[in-house]
Order: C-alpha cells, then structure tokens, then sequence
C-alpha cells in the first residue's frame, strides 16, 4: 500500500464511468479478459472500447442470470471474466446464478454492480441497491469492495483479475468527491488509514469515506481528534485494523452507503463483539427502500452525511 | 373502425405526448424513447377500451394494466392525470423528491398504477398473477401487459409465456413494443429477436403484429384478440423510438436523454398545432 490523502472537498474531473471504462480497456490487454454486460455498456462507459473488441466484449442484452452464469462458465473455460450491470440487478437479480454457479463451484469472476446506494438517484427505489453489500458478504469468501473514488478504482480493479474466486464490486457512475492522489496504490483486504486519530475511529466506504473526512473536520475544529479508516474492502474485513482501532480510541462509528443491516456496520460490528467490545454507531440507511430524487436529497433523507457522522461521534463519545 | 371513435382516440394520443413532453421539459431528462413509442397503445386503451373507475382507483372489477417497461411510467401518467385519478399539476413534480411520479412505475406512489415494475421481466409474471387472481376471484375482466422488445431478453418473460400459453389465459392481452432498441443500440444488433410473434405463437399464444403507432390498428387488433378465445394474447407493435417527436425519432441513442427547452419547446409547438387539426 501507498497512497496519499489529498481530500479538498472537490468533485473529481473524471466521472467514476469514465475511469471504469478506461480501466476495463487496460486490463483488456490480458488476452484472457473477457467483458460481460447486461445492456449498459453505454452507461457505465464502456460501449467504444466493446464494439472495438468484439471476441473479448459481449452484450448477453437484458438478462442478468444469463450474465453471472455465461461468466461463470467462461472462467471455467480458462478466462478471466467480468461482468458488469446495475448494482440491484447484479445482486438481487442473479443471486442464485452468482451464489451457485460462481461462488459454489469456486469461479474466478469479477462481477461489478453499478449505481452504488443512493448514487441511482433519479432511476429511483427500483434500481436503488442497499443490499447488494449483505447478499454478497453472505456467499462464502467473496470478496466484496465499495469504491472510494477514481485513483482507488484504477488502482483496484485490475488487482482483482488474478484474485481466486467471487469478487463484487459496487460504485458511482458520476464524478465523486476525490479522497486520493492519482497512482494511489491499495492492498485489497487492508483498510487504508486516511486521518489519524485519538477520540474516536470512523470507519467508512465509498461515497461515505468523503462524508467522514468531512465530518473529522468538524470535530477537529471541535477539539475532537477522529481516526479515518477506509474499509474499502468490507469482505474479509481487516479485523485486525478494527481492533486496533477500537484499542486506540476506545469509540466506533461507521458509515456506509447501504442498509445497516448486513454492510459495513454489520461487519464491523462482528469483529467488536469477539474482540474488543466498546461503543459503536452506525451511519448507513436504517432499513428502510430507496426512492427517487437527486443525490443530496437522498444522502440527507437516509442521513448519509457529515453532519449524521458528527452527531453519532459525539453519541459514542458520550456512551464511552 | 368509427370515424367518431378513431380521431376521439388519436386526438387524446396527442394529448398524451404533450403532457408527456411538458413532463421530461420540466425535469429536464427521461426515457423519452420508450415512453413515446408506446404513447399510443396507451391512449387507445385508457381512452377506448379499459373500464376503471378514477375515483375508486383500486375497484375490484377494473381491467388491470401492468407497464412491465416501467421507464414508460411518464407516459401513463399523463394519462392518468388526464382521466382524473389525481390533479394535472403532479405532472410537474417528476422524479422531485416527495413525488407520487418516479421514473419507474410504483402502485404505493400512484393511484391508478396497478403494479410496480422497473426492473425488467418482472412485470410479465405479475400481470400472470394479476390475471389469474381476476379469473380465480371470477372478476370478468382483462389484463393488459406492455413489454419492451430489449425486455424479451429476460428468461423470465419466456417462463410467464408458458404459464400462461399452458393455461390458456385468454384474458392476458400483451403488447410487445417493437421499437427496434435497447438501451445500447439496436435489438437486432445485440439478440435479435427473429419473428416476436412466432416465438409467442410457439408459447401458445394468439399473435398479431401491427402497427403501433396507428391508434385505430391498436383498437382493431384488441378487438379481434377479445374474439379469439382459448390464448393469451401477443399484438406485436411495429413502433417507431421516439415516435411523435421528430427531433427525439432522429436520434440515434434516444433510451434517456437530455430534454433542452428548444428541443420540448419545439416539441410541443409541432404537436399543439397537431391537436389544434385533430380536435378540427
Ligand atoms: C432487470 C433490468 N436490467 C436492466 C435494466 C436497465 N434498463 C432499463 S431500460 C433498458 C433497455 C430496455 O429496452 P426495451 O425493453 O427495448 O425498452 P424501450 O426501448 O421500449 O424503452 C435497460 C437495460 C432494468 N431496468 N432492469
């Protein structure tokens, strides 16, 4: 791992579906990739690089069972697959397919769910996934990742072509705000300490990694000294970087864009209890659907901000 | 066809696609495409041909419509505000947050909307199910089903279509929008989809393929399916993405789309004068 935090509260240039297309066509150049979409190839920008390479990019169309397992197969085959539709569709559409077929029978597939939580803003409750964390953290040794921002997920993506068995990967399509210097380089299962911190640990992902750094600015100015951890890697957990965090601070509180139940906190929560029992909150949507509206409406509605953050830190404070 | 009855119906599809406009003009963005490729069918069967009841959205004995392409859901609500099932002015809020009108169709958000769908394939199986229900219950009425050609892609279509090819469920009346397009491009060029009615017809199924941008074609093909006993029904709608909008017919990615003002103005200039001739 080696990376720097440069975090100015900005939107990144380069929308996430921009780098994610560029980046599938890096790992293109392993003769043994091969890239499955379900009919958003153009969403998740990837439709220029596909129609270039017809015998390493299919479209299977509207049909994601088809998808997880067509990738299964193809890895059976000796290829390095990956797959990508929307985060719903990519979990609870093809969980079967993904569960038994990939997980089960020990294939090597990367399946990629897009519109992470609250950022499928306007396609609304529908195509809003909360869950797709808790359906693939229950497949036994899956590896699942929430992206933090676009150094993160050129720097990730291609690691997990080699990577044995299930790997799920959630994230934005548009611009997110930048946590990380481009050329960041991450451990996949290795949580990336972004602040340190005395008084309380905040361990977040994703879009909500941002939401923290902001929050621990608020609480510095507070006289609050507030550890960053990026648990970017939700499956395996690094237990041993939450333990140290729980001795260190003696307060958790997590963050995720995703329901409580079966994300992050869940996960987190898991290592407190059989090692280091001490306060902890949980920032995420408290098991509630999704619904339509731009995406601060929805981060402020299920509470996925710096403020929730600032307010649950003082909370765990109190209870220490 | 009734003269009277054809331009009654033609003139409200006009209406239909201008309230439909003024939806996507205010937020700024939609699936334009699909919803205007099926603005007719639509119109033909809220203004022609479904019993239901505005005031008692939820009547028991009301025909049940099931927009398996739930991106469409702009479309029927333009419709639905039209008959009076809730104020025009909701029209305004698309996608806003707090709105009962989200992108995809939701029977919790929206009186008159019999079932929730957005992801796609689902709607085939839970128009079965509501269809059943209505036969179980010996309610005498029909379920009407609008399927996107990119949704035949789905295995769960083909599972619903035996069910109810097997069952014989002569009450199911199915639209296949055939507008040619997916999201990424051109069905053929992704699945091609072959002969749609032929594959329907090997399920069991009674088939017509028809124009689907010609409202009277629509209501002359429902009326022959109603006198078809013993199958579901498949009217596969020859339909143009777009169809209505010239500017929005030309384009060649039209799924979702940015609305400009030039582009709905322009839009609503071309179809209020349309409807200034049909109302005559
Ligand atoms: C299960 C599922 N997968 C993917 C999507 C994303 N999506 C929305 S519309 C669409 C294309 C649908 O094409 P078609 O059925 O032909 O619709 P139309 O052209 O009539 O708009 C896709 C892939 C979805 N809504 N549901």
């Amino acid at each position: 791992m080696n990376y720097k935090v440069n975090f100015t509260n900005e939107k990144e240039k380069r929308a996430m579906k921009d780098v994610f297309g560029a980046t599938v066509a890096k790992m293109g150049e392993d003769p043994k990739f091969v890239y499955l979409d379900a009919d958003l190839m153009s969403s998740i920008g990837t439709k220029k690089w596909a129609d270039a390479h017809p015998t390493q990019a299919y479209n299977v169309g509207v049909s994601e069972a088809n998808l997880a397992g067509m990738a299964a197969g193809l890895a059976s085959s000796g290829l390095k697959p990956l797959a990508h539709t929307f985060g719903p569709f990519a979990s609870r559409r093809c969980y079967d397919q993904v569960y038994l077929s990939i997980g089960y029978t020990k294939n090597d597939v990367i399946m990629i769910g897009s519109d992470a939580g609250v950022t499928a803003a306007y396609n609304g409750g529908t195509h809003m996934p909360f869950e797709d964390m808790a359906l693939y953290r229950a497949i036994p040794h899956a590896t699942v990742i929430d992206v933090t921002d676009s150094a993160m997920l050129e720097n990730v993506l291609p690691k997990l072509l080699d990577m044995k068995g299930l790997k799920y990967v959630r994230l934005g399509r548009k611009e997110v705000l930048g946590v990380y210097e481009a050329g960041a380089d991450f451990e996949v299962g290795k949580a990336a300490l972004v602040k340190d911190g005395s008084d309380v640990a905040i361990i977040a992902c994703g879009i909500m990694v941002a939401e923290a750094l902001k929050a621990a600015a608020v609480l510095e100015a507070e006289g609050i000294k507030a550890l960053v951890l990026d648990m970017f890697t939700v499956k395996p957990i690094d237990a041993e970087a939450v333990i140290a965090a729980a001795k260190k601070t003696g307060a958790i509180v997590t963050a995720e864009n995703h329901n409580v139940i079966g994300g992050l906190g869940s996960a987190v929560a898991d290592v407190l209890v059989k090692n280091t029992p001490v306060p902890m909150e949980m920032v995420g949507v408290q098991d509630e659907f999704g619904q339509v509206g731009p995406q601060d409406f929805l981060q402020n509605f299920y509470g996925l901000t710096s403020e929730v953050i600032v307010e649950k830190v003082k909370a765990v404070i109190a209870r220490k | 066809m009734d003269p009277k009855l054809s331009k009654q119906i033609k003139t409200f599809a006009t209406q239909v696609r201008i309230e439909t406009m003024k939806e996507f003009k205010v937020r700024g963005f939609g699936h334009v495409g699909g919803a205007l490729s099926i603005a007719d069918t639509l119109a033909v069967l809220y203004e022609a041909v479904m019993k239901y009841d505005p005031k008692n959205p939820n009547w028991e004995g009301r025909d049940k419509l099931v927009c398996s392409k739930g991106h469409a859901g702009p479309t029927l609500y333009s419709i639905l505000a039209l008959k009076g099932f809730f104020p025009m002015d909701w029209l305004n809020t698309l996608n806003i947050p707090g709105t009962h009108l989200p992108s995809h169709c939701d029977k919790n958000q929206t009186p008159g909307i019999d079932m929730t769908t957005g992801s796609l394939g689902q709607g085939v199986s839970t128009s079965i199910g509501l269809c059943l229900g209505d036969t179980i219950q010996g309610r005498d009425c029909y379920t009407y089903l609008i399927v996107g050609d990119g949704e035949l892609n789905e295995g769960q279509v083909w599972e619903g279509a035996q069910f109810a090819g097997h069952h014989k469920m002569d009450h199911l009346i199915a639209f296949c929008d055939y507008n040619k397009k997916q999201l990424d491009g051109y069905t053929a060029d992704i699945l091609d989809q072959r002969d749609i009615g032929a594959k329907f017809a090997a399920f069991g199924w009674d088939t017509q393929d028809i124009n689907g941008n010609d409202a009277d074609a629509v209501y002359e093909a429902i009326i022959k399916a109603k006198a078809t006993p013993g199958k579901p029904h498949m009217i596969v709608l020859n339909t143009i993405k777009g169809a209505g909008v010239k500017a929005v017919e030309e384009m060649s990615a039209n799924h979702h789309i940015v609305v400009s003002a030039e582009l709905a103005d322009q839009a609503l200039a071309d179809l209020e004068k349309l409807w200034a001739e049909q109302k005559g």
